[in-house]
Order: C-alpha cells, then sequence, then structure tokens
C-alpha cells in the first residue's frame, strides 16, 4: 500500500478526484481501505458475506458522496472507519431485531440486543486501535501477546532497552482500553 | 499496513476515539505522533511515561515503608534474589506466571496480597548488628546462588512501568509478585491495572486478512453503475488495473521469509526454455523496471534512473539494469514504487487514454501500441504474480474472463508477426515461397479454438503478418484451454508439452505454437 504521500494532502486529493468523478481514483480509495473496511464490518457482522455487503454499501456511499467527507474535520480514514461502524452496526440492528420479531423471546431480548450491539462495537473500536496505533507499540503487543514473548525478550526482538519495552506495552494496553469507553452513545454524532 | 502508515492512522484513531468522548486523555499523547513526517516524536521514551489519564499515580502512601515490602512472607515462597532473569528460571513460577489467578482481583479497595503488616510485632529489630565482613574473614565467598531469597523491591516508578507487562503475562515471577503486592496499596495502580487487563481480553489474532480478490471488481462495478464516472478506466487498461491490484493483495502479508523466496523466471528463445533466477522481491523489480517503459511513454517518471536507463531499452536489459543499480539485492521496499507506478499509469491512462490510444510504447526491438503495451503489462503482472504465488505456494486464481479473453486476443494479433520473425531467422518452415500472398488479401490460415471462459477464435493468417485471416483458406486447427494457452505464451510450458488438440497441416501447428511460446520473454 502507498503510504508516502502522507495525510491530509492525500485525503484532499483523493475527495476532489473522487469528486471530479475519476474511476482510478475509487480504485486507489478501495485498495487503501478495503482491508480496513471489510475487517471492521466482519468484526461487528462475524459473517463474510455481510461484511462483503458493508464494504460495497461503504465504497458507494464514498463514491456517490464524496462531499460528504470534510477534510477539516480529520483524516480520511477516521471518516471511512466510523462510516463502516455505523453501516454495520445498523446492519446488526436490523438482523437482530429480525431474528427477535420471529422467535418471540421474553422481554430481556431487546437488552440482549443492545448488549450485543455494544459488544460487537467495543470489539470493533479495539480492531480499530490496535490497526491504526504506531507501529512500534503494535510490534510490541504482538510479540507480547501473540508470540508470548516477556518484556525482556520482547525488548531484545525490537532492539530497545527494557524500558522502553515496558513504556510501549503499557501505552499500547492504555490506547487500546479505550475501545471500551462510550460516553456517549455508541457511534458517531449519534447516528447509530 | 505497517511502515509509517501507522502514524497518520493513528491521527485517524484520535478522530475516531474523539466522537466517543474518552475517558482516557489520548489526545494529548496523540499529538506526540504528529510529527511532520509521520516518524517524529516517537524516540523519546519519555514522552508517554506519566499516563495522566489514569489520575492520581503518584506515590502511593505506605510504599516507602520498607517493612511493608522487607517481609518475605508477602510473597509467598518466591525464591527469587534479583528478578532478571527469565521466568523460566523460577521453580515456583507458576505461583505468579499464570497470570489468570488474579484475573479476578477486585479492584483498588480490595488489596491482592497482605502485605505483612500484621507481623511487625513479631519481628527482630530492622537494623542489624554490625558484623565482620565475610571478606576480612578467610573464609570462601558464599556462592551467589546460595543467598537467602531477597523478594524484589522496586520503586514506584518502575512498578508503575510494569503494568502493561504485567497485564500481558510478560514479566518475571517476582517482578509479577511485586506488582501485585503494590496493587494492594496503590489504589491509581491498581484502577489501571484493571483497565489494561481488561484491554488483554480485546487482543485477538485476526481471523482472516484475505479479502476475496474478486471482491474490488463487485464492488467498483457496483459503484460505477449507481454514479457513472466522468474519467473511466479505459476498458483496454481494466486488465492492468485489476492485475495489479491481485498481485498487491497477495503481497499484502508478506513477512521477510517471503520476500526473498527464490523465484525462477521462465522464457521461451529460439527452440528452448532460458531461465534466470531471482527472489520475490526481484520479480517485483523486474514489474517495476519494464511498466517504466510505459511510464516513460506517457512522460511519466522513469523508475531507472537515467544512467541506469541509458543504453537499457528492451525489458530484460532495463531489469538487469535495475537490479545491477541497487548495490544490495531487492527488499520489499521495492513494493511501494511499484504500486504508485501502477495507479500513476492507469490514472494517467484514463485522462490521455483517448488521445493517446495510438501512441507507440518502445519494448527495444519492437514497439506496441499503448492500448496492447496495458493489456501486455496485465498479462506480464499475472504471470509473475503465478511465479510468485508458486514460489510462496499459495494459491492463485486466473484472471476474470473478460480481461484473460483480451490478453488472448493480444498473443492472437501479435503471432502472425512473430512467426515472420522466427521464419526470417530460419526457426519456421518458409511460407512464401509456397502461397505469396499480397497484404490484406485473405491467406493460409490456422484456426485457434480457445477452450474455456474468456476463450474463443482467432484466425491466425500463416503466410504473412499483412495477409487476412480466412475460414475459406484454413489449412490447420488447433484447440487449447485458455489458461494453458497464457501458459503457453508466457514460456511456461513448451510448445512440444502443451496440450493441444489439433487438425490439419502439422507443419503450420508445430510453427504456431512454437511462435506462441516466442512471445515469451524475460
Amino acid at each position: 500500500m502507498t503510504q508516502k504521500d502522507a495525510p491530509p494532502r492525500w485525503d484532499r486529493k483523493m475527495q476532489q478526484r473522487l469528486a471530479r468523478g475519476e474511476a482510478a481514483a475509487l480504485g486507489e480509495l478501495y485498495d487503501r481501505f478495503a482491508s480496513l473496511v471489510h475487517g471492521l464490518a466482519h468484526r461487528v457482522l462475524g459473517d463474510e458475506r455481510a461484511a462483503d455487503g458493508i464494504t460495497r454499501e461503504v465504497f458507494a456511499h464514498v463514491w456517490e458522496h464524496p462531499d460528504a467527507y470534510d477534510p477539516k474535520q480529520g483524516p480520511l480514514r477516521s471518516w471511512v472507519a466510523a462510516l463502516t461502524h455505523r453501516l454495520a452496526v445498523q446492519r446488526l440492528r436490523a438482523t437482530e431485531t429480525a431474528a427477535l420479531c420471529l422467535d418471540e423471546s421474553g422481554p430481556g431480548s431487546a437488552e440482549e440486543l443492545e448488549r450485543k450491539v455494544r459488544h460487537a462495537s467495543v470489539a470493533a473500536r479495539a480492531d480499530y486501535i490496535v490497526h491504526s496505533m504506531p507501529t512500534p507499540l503494535r510490534a510490541a503487543l504482538e510479540l507480547a501477546y501473540f508470540q508470548r514473548r516477556d518484556y525482556r525478550q520482547t525488548a531484545a526482538d525490537l532492539g530497545v532497552t527494557e524500558d522502553e519495552a515496558r513504556r510501549r506495552l503499557r501505552l499500547g494496553l492504555q490506547l487500546l482500553s479505550t475501545a471500551h469507553d462510550t460516553g456517549a452513545p455508541p457511534g458517531y454524532g449519534g447516528a447509530v | 499496513m505497517s511502515g509509517p502508515g501507522g502514524f497518520e492512522a493513528y491521527d485517524g484513531h484520535a478522530g475516531f476515539e474523539g466522537r466517543y468522548g474518552s475517558g482516557f486523555e489520548g489526545r494529548k499523547e496523540t499529538d506526540e505522533f504528529d510529527g511532520p513526517d509521520g516518524t517524529g516524536g516517537f524516540g523519546d521514551s519519555g514522552e508517554f511515561d506519566d499516563s495522566e489519564g489514569f489520575g492520581n499515580s503518584g506515590d502511593s502512601g505506605g510504599f516507602g515503608d520498607s517493612d511493608g515490602f522487607g517481609d518475605s512472607e508477602g510473597f509467598g515462597n518466591s525464591r527469587d534474589s534479583g528478578g532478571h532473569g527469565d521466568s523460566d528460571q523460577f521453580g515456583d513460577s507458576d505461583d505468579f506466571g499464570d497470570s489468570e489467578d488474579f484475573g479476578d482481583f477486585g479492584g483498588p479497595d480490595e488489596p491482592v496480597a497482605g502485605n505483612g503488616r500484621g507481623g511487625d510485632r513479631e519481628r527482630p529489630p530492622r537494623i542489624p548488628m554490625p558484623r565482620a565482613s565475610v571478606e576480612d574473614s578467610g573464609l570462601p565467598l558464599p556462592r551467589l546462588d546460595d543467598l537467602p531469597p531477597v523478594p524484589l523491591v522496586l520503586p514506584h516508578d518502575v512498578l508503575k512501568s510494569l503494568l502493561g507487562a504485567w497485564a500481558l503475562a510478560a514479566c518475571s515471577a517476582a517482578e509479577t509478585a511485586a506488582v501485585e503486592e503494590h496493587l494492594g496499596t496503590c489504589g491509581a495502580c491498581a484502577e489501571e491495572a484493571l483497565r489494561l487487563r481488561g484491554a488483554v481480553g480485546l487482543l485477538h489474532q485476526p481471523e482472516s486478512l484475505d479479502l476475496d480478490p474478486t471482491l474490488r471488481t463487485r464492488v467498483l462495478d457496483g459503484c460505477l453503475d449507481r454514479r457513472p464516472p466522468r474519467i473511466p478506466v479505459p476498458g483496454w487498461a481494466a486488465p492492468y488495473d485489476a492485475e495489479s491490484a491481485r498481485l498487491d493483495a497477495l503481497l499484502q502479508d508478506f513477512g521477510d521469509a517471503e520476500w526473498h523466496a527464490p523465484v525462477r523466471l521462465r522464457w521461451f528463445e529460439g527452440n528452448g526454455t532460458m531461465s534466470r533466477r531471482t527472489t520475490v522481491a526481484g520479480v517485483i523489480a523486474h514489474l517495476l523496471s519494464v511498466d517504466g517503459l510505459v511510464a516513460v511513454a506517457l512522460g511519466l517518471e522513469d523508475p531507472l534512473g537515467d544512467p541506469e536507463a541509458e543504453g537499457a531499452r528492451g525489458s530484460a536489459a532495463r531489469t538487469e539494469a535495475f537490479w545491477r543499480a541497487s548495490r544490495f539485492p531487492p527488499t520489499r521496499s521495492v513494493r511501494v514504487p511499484w504500486r504508485e507506478q501502477s495507479h500513476h499509469l492507469v490514472r494517467t491512462v484514463s485522462f490521455t487514454g483517448g488521445s493517446t490510444g495510438a501512441l507507440a510504447v518502445p519494448y527495444g526491438d519492437f514497439t506496441l501500441p499503448l492500448h496492447d503495451a496495458m493489456l501486455d503489462r496485465a498479462f506480464e503482472c499475472w504471470v509473475h504474480a503465478e511465479d510468485i504465488a508458486e514460489a510462496v505456494d499459495y494459491p492463485y486464481e486466473p484472471p476474470a474472463p473478460r480481461h484473460l479473453n483480451r490478453m488472448i486476443d493480444l498473443a492472437a494479433r501479435m503471432l502472425p508477426a512473430v512467426l515472420a520473425a522466427r521464419r526470417r531467422e530460419g526457426l519456421a518452415a518458409p511460407g512464401a515461397a509456397r502461397h505469396l500472398v499480397p497484404a490484406g488479401t485473405p491467406g493460409r490460415t490456422l484456426r485457434l479454438e480457445i477452450e474455456g471462459s474468456g476463450g474463443g477464435e482467432w484466425l491466425i493468417p500463416l503466410d504473412s503478418p499483412g495477409a487476412a485471416g480466412s475460414a475459406d483458406h484454413e489449412v490447420a486447427h488447433v484447440a487449447l484451454d485458455g489458461v494453458e494457452f497464457c501458459r503457453l505464451a508466457a514460456g511456461h510450458v513448451s510448445p512440444q508439452e502443451a496440450a493441444a488438440g489439433q487438425g490439419g497441416d502439422r507443419e503450420a501447428i508445430r510453427d504456431v505454437l512454437f511462435a506462441a511460446a516466442s512471445l515469451s520473454r524475460m
């Protein structure tokens, strides 16, 4: 993936090209964000085909409404992530509500649905945070968690001091823990 | 998705997160990553040590009192003397090593371990009486291993810095014990510990990173149906757009081992197969150099610098020049320039395609019109993607049928000229002596029938490139599967081995199959 063109310049130019109706720009947008979009949708919905569907919706939305993104509000990447999250949670609510109507469960079901939505939201946010955190932090977490290296081995693997390894692990987890923070109702601008 | 992009992305995270109203004051720290080139700020290890987001993490009272920690009872049977070793060295590491044992500690107000204060009254005086030094006694010094266990006493800063490693069960048994001891007395650290332990639960192995490669076309087509593009990608550039995206997706998760996996490039020359050893990264460098022919023709930057490009006109010469020009063998770093160039090519031909369709792209000893050059590059991209996939043992599918059809069409259209060239070199039977035809009039024809999706029928004039193929003058018929034909045209299957059904003039069939193989080059 090409990352030399650091945003916001890339974001701004991309938006202009999409607005101009340049099909090649749409392809580049897909190449940059498809795995992020599909991954988040899959985390929320837990289903490959549903995630494919959300991916189609997200790119169609950006292509049809390139002006909906305002570069002043932040990077295109987070806007795309927020859009994905919103559409995926909408889909989750719709399918779960339909399932509820079918099986006539008790009054606890609505709470159950909210719990499920909240859980999926936190998981998707956590994915996004891991995906987006600075590489040194992610690399440290990967070694310590997935490779089961202790922090001294992690330090040696990364070629940093033990202090630095401890710092990265702690900071990485601090960032990740913010996935639980839902001060506002889950979603973006209350859109969910 | 690695590399400096993480910073950009992280910035994105803050935007994403901000809408949620985070309790953690991550934004302050985020700014540290916002260096102009996306790499600034991180190296300074002091920036993050203070977790403001977690409130009053100052020294908790009681820590300074060494009584609480001096009592080894509080640590249970820890035999650790220094705490600097690997946790494996502790026979009793099970007591502390398994993080699950502590997963349910009750929070800030509930100490996880007694700190031993209750035993104060029974204790010997804290200050030991003076005694003779062992060094002065003339006795042998005790071995370090024989020293009685000394519980680990760490300053608050260190304990705090260990919280992440502790939550991930990535510190030594002694450190784990020291942290847990501390959590019983320090509310701020206990609160953070709980939070970090919760965060560990959010880590998980990504289930499937591989996107369905056909999804790209489906998504893009769906978009373009809903809003037709003002500047479309020309149909003849679509196969290149799709193939470069497929190859890029294949490279997505390659580690160093894959990038340096050996690949043998194969092609057909004269009457035999040639080959050249390189690596996966070397193949991408090859694609970058040869795609550069099209870039140069379009007025874009040449991936080969001026001195290297000098005198290197054909695909092999350019590739060798590119490989020679770098002091070290190609690495994964070649991916970004290759991908950027491929995006630029698609973008540029979308804008200029209408007017530059006739633009000739020089390949050294021949030229191709831009349309065909883009099809040729799509074909090469697929062929080499297969080489790479084979080298790393990944599956790789053929192109979409409509793209495959265009590639086969290009090969079929190039066959008469290649046949004529082979004839001039004495490699094919002389055709003109038998049946000389003026340009544009029908002559002896071979019917090439390509089976499978993307297939079709092509009439190949045998006597001269200028002659027209004609069903009435058919002297031979060859039937091949589309993918098999492409492997033949790529030089990956020899003309003798190609699985082809045939009928009619055997010499004509042999000449056409050899000409097809001769389409290949490095």
